[in-house]
């Protein structure tokens, strides 16, 4: 496969899967607007400006964090790479120039998903309205990886837009954990203490797991169980050890003149993932295990995009 | 459709009766399904300049062109002859130039041509063909006969039309192929696949590895160069997807460098190679001319073919063909006039309001006048352009073009056609029995581009 092509549905599918993580983080920040503080309140709106790594940009236009001004700026600025708006755009573009080595399905998927974009953006989201809004971002991304799960040829097409999503996912799972937790948990001496329920509970819910803890643990939510399941627990979904079973399947049936440096460091993380607990890593601090996670799948990122990919 | 005493033709007949059976609304109600399925299936062009809509679909017209099969054989001997005679052309101006030094074509005319590449002399191609893929514009005239309008050697394009149209139609009215046995042009891809593949140098000791490069999604035939690589099964690629070491091209894949025999270019010359032509080009691959002169790649169609399809040179091709095989040309051409030639000029002046003057460059129903429909104003301006440079346009006489039943807004009414048949040139030369028909939409009109609202038709010969 033409490296060009097989970027494109690289970036295709990681934009979409950001635009959901989008939408998954902005709905957590909706849902907990109404509780706590006023300086709880004002943590809670920064924490999206922290994971995407936006805040700079975000005060450089505007004074204050509120709602309004957050969704504004991350889901509907054509300015700001990171925004909802600017993911599914870049999503169908990458799509469009490679829509005849796509199945139409994926591509009137994204095409469409980018029209109503388009159409929605000089509606007002705030309220129910914003609710309603970050759960079609949802929505039209499960249907877009349905779509592709259902309609393509297994082959390299597949296998990069497995890739692409994955890699993705992982990256923000790991980013909403290190950032929420911190701010929930501001000691590590306060894991065991009294807990703010709904912030707990929202934090799950982001990543689609408040059920999931129930029926795993079938406890009360502890904060090492909340980051055990975001980073080891193979059967959630969005865990970084999930994420990397995919990764490391897709990345296995790819050949590359020089692909081993990225096969050695997908299987390298895929074993840590898989042979830690997670006693272990607080020992070592959370922070200090996710920033490390963060920058390895920037570094295999660019061993992927090196020996695939060409040049970025 | 109808002969001189309004009978309706033989070959035409099976389908004037659907016609006539078949209740307006469901042909009305075909068509709004036709729409859909292009639609669905993203057959669009883009338009140059228009902003507004980046893609359109190109009406489709449900009622086909039908064309007897004795018609299309002596039509198809005569396409073969022409080609044959314009690729010997080609080699020839490349290499002794005989027709010139026996003074046929004035010397000028050619080596002075913009379209003229002097990196092609002496250069030797296998089979001595250039124009791989030619597309020979044909009208038929109201008295019967069959004229040759245009030549397009460079890179013809349409063919995806045809095929998808011929799609349609089966699938829109499978009860009216079992009526009448119309010839298949479905295999058109794999005698593409086959000509490009034989265009490769005999040193390759593979199969020829094909890619077909394209500008990029923003050119208004993409559509047809993504279809056409997926017909053939070969990668469709951009210049920035090739590369060139040690005079060889390979493509970037992901599984590293990978050797490209044979380039179906859909982008003109002067974009090729930014160290041969444009140094601005950022749609070419930078050595790719040093590779072809070394024989490592080969090129469809071949650089400086724009020489021979040109307007100004079209008047010589019956010459050609009596000058390079012998033969009587089996296709006429329209009598034209060359505005560079005083004689021809004052004639043009004079009968402006009849004839239709188009640029010899031009292309795509830019730039030309039809005498007929243009007002005073029009006419005046015209005159004051051809004045100022002459040798830029040809002049040819309002043919009364033979129409084709066609679904219009009022129901079905007759419209002008026109009919590109595609010429595949390889050891052989082949093509397949039909071709694009395009229609002109609008009552009288002349020009069936699309580009200026002109649609397309299936085309059936049938035996």
């Amino acid at each position: 496969m033409l490296s060009r092509v097989a970027d494109r549905i690289f970036w295709m599918s990681r934009q979409m899967e950001r635009a959901e993580n989008m939408a998954r983080i902005l709905g957590v920040t909706s849902d907990l607007a109404v509780f706590g503080s006023k300086e709880v309140r004002q943590q809670n709106l920064i924490a999206p400006l922290t994971i995407t790594g936006t805040a700079e940009d975000f005060f450089a236009q505007h004074g204050a964090v509120t709602l309004k001004s957050l969704i504004e700026f991350l889901a509907l600025n054509d300015a700001s790479a990171s925004s909802i708006y600017s993911c599914l755009r870049l999503a169908r573009e990458s799509a469009h120039e490679v829509r005849w080595q796509i199945t139409s399905e994926m591509w009137e998927t994204l095409n469409a998903t980018w029209l109503e974009m388009r159409g929605l953006r000089r509606a007002k989201l705030d309220g129910a309205a914003a609710m309603k809004f970050f759960d079609w971002v949802k929505e039209r991304s499960h249907l877009f990886r349905g779509v592709t799960y259902g309609t393509i040829v297994r082959g390299e097409a597949f296998d990069f837009s497995r890739i692409g999503t994955f890699l993705e996912r992982a990256d923000n799972t790991a980013r909403i954990l290190d950032v929420k937790y911190h701010l929930l948990l501001p000691s590590v001496a306060d894991v065991g203490g009294a807990l703010d329920y709904y912030q707990w509970a929202a934090l799950l819910r982001s990543v689609s797991s408040f059920e999931t803890y129930r029926a795993l643990y079938r406890d009360q939510i502890l904060p090492i169980r909340v980051a055990e399941l975001f980073i080891l627990e193979r059967r959630m979904p969005r865990s970084l050890a999930a994420c990397f079973d995919q990764i490391t399947v897709a990345l296995g049936r790819t050949r590359g003149q020089q692909d081993a440096p990225a096969k050695r460091l997908a299987s390298e993380l895929n074993a840590r993932l898989t042979h830690a607990n997670i006693e272990e890593i607080f020992q070592g601090g959370l922070h200090e295990y996710l920033e490390s996670c963060l920058e390895d799948f920037a570094e295999l990122g660019s061993r992927i995009q090196r020996a695939y990919l060409g040049a970025a | 459709m109808r002969d001189a005493n309004g009978e309706v033709r033989p070959h035409f007949r099976p389908l004037a009766e659907w016609l006539a059976e078949t209740p307006p609304a469901r042909v009305a109600e075909k068509r709004r399904e036709a729409d859909l399925l292009f639609h669905r299936v993203g057959i669009t062009f883009a338009v140059y300049g228009d902003k507004q809509g980046d893609e359109r679909l190109i009406p489709f017209d449900i009622v086909p062109r039908v064309i007897p099969k004795a018609e299309w054989d002596a039509l198809e001997r005569g396409l073969k002859q022409r080609v044959t005679a314009l690729n010997r052309f080609l080699h020839d101006i490349y290499h002794g130039q005989a027709i010139l030094k026996a003074g046929i074509i004035p010397e000028e005319q050619v080596t002075r041509h913009d379209a003229y590449q002097p990196v092609m002399r002496g250069l030797n191609l296998p089979n001595g063909v250039y124009s791989h893929i030619a597309g020979i514009d044909l009208v038929r005239h109201e008295d019967g006969n069959w004229y040759v309008l245009e030549d397009n050697l460079r890179t013809p394009s349409g063919v995806s039309y045809m095929l998808e149209n011929r799609k349609m139609m089966l699938r829109l009215f499978p009860e009216l192929f079992a009526r009448q046995q119309v010839l298949p042009v479905e295999h058109y891809p794999a005698l593409l696949l086959e000509t490009l593949r034989g265009a490769a140098s005999p040193r390759v000791p593979r199969d020829a590895s094909v890619v077909v490069l394209t500008p990029g999604p923003h050119n208004s035939a993409y559509f047809e160069h993504a279809f056409l690589a997926q017909q053939m099964g070969v990668e469709l690629v951009e210049g920035s997807d090739l590369f060139v070491k040690d005079e060889r091209v390979f493509m970037r894949t992901t599984a590293g460098p990978q050797r490209v025999d044979v380039i179906y270019r859909r982008i003109d010359d002067a974009f090729l190679d930014p160290l041969a032509f444009r140094p601005d080009s950022v749609l070419g691959v930078r050595g790719l001319v040093a590779a072809y002169r070394a024989g490592n790649v080969a090129l469809a169609n071949a650089i400086g073919t724009g020489v021979a399809d040109d307007k100004s040179t079209y008047p010589y091709v019956p010459e050609m063909i009596r000058f390079y095989l012998g033969e009587e040309p089996i296709l006429a051409n329209v009598q034209t006039w060359q505005c560079r030639k005083p004689d021809d000029l004052k004639y043009v002046l004079g009968h402006l309001d009849e004839l239709v003057v188009k640029e010899v460059q031009g292309s795509g129903g830019y730039g030309m006048l039809v005498g007929p429909a243009a007002t005073k104003a029009q006419l005046k301006a015209f005159r004051t352009r051809l004045r100022a440079n002459a040798a830029n346009y040809i002049a040819q006489p309002t043919l009364s073009l033979s129409t084709c039943p066609t679904f219009v807004a009022r129901g079905i009414a007759p419209r002008h056609v026109d009919l590109r048949p595609f010429v595949l040139s390889g050891k052989e030369v082949k093509l397949v029995p039909g071709g694009l028909t395009r229609v002109a939409l609008k009552a009288g009109s002349l020009v069936v581009n699309s580009s200026q609202g002109g649609g397309t038709k299936d085309t059936w010969v049938v035996d």
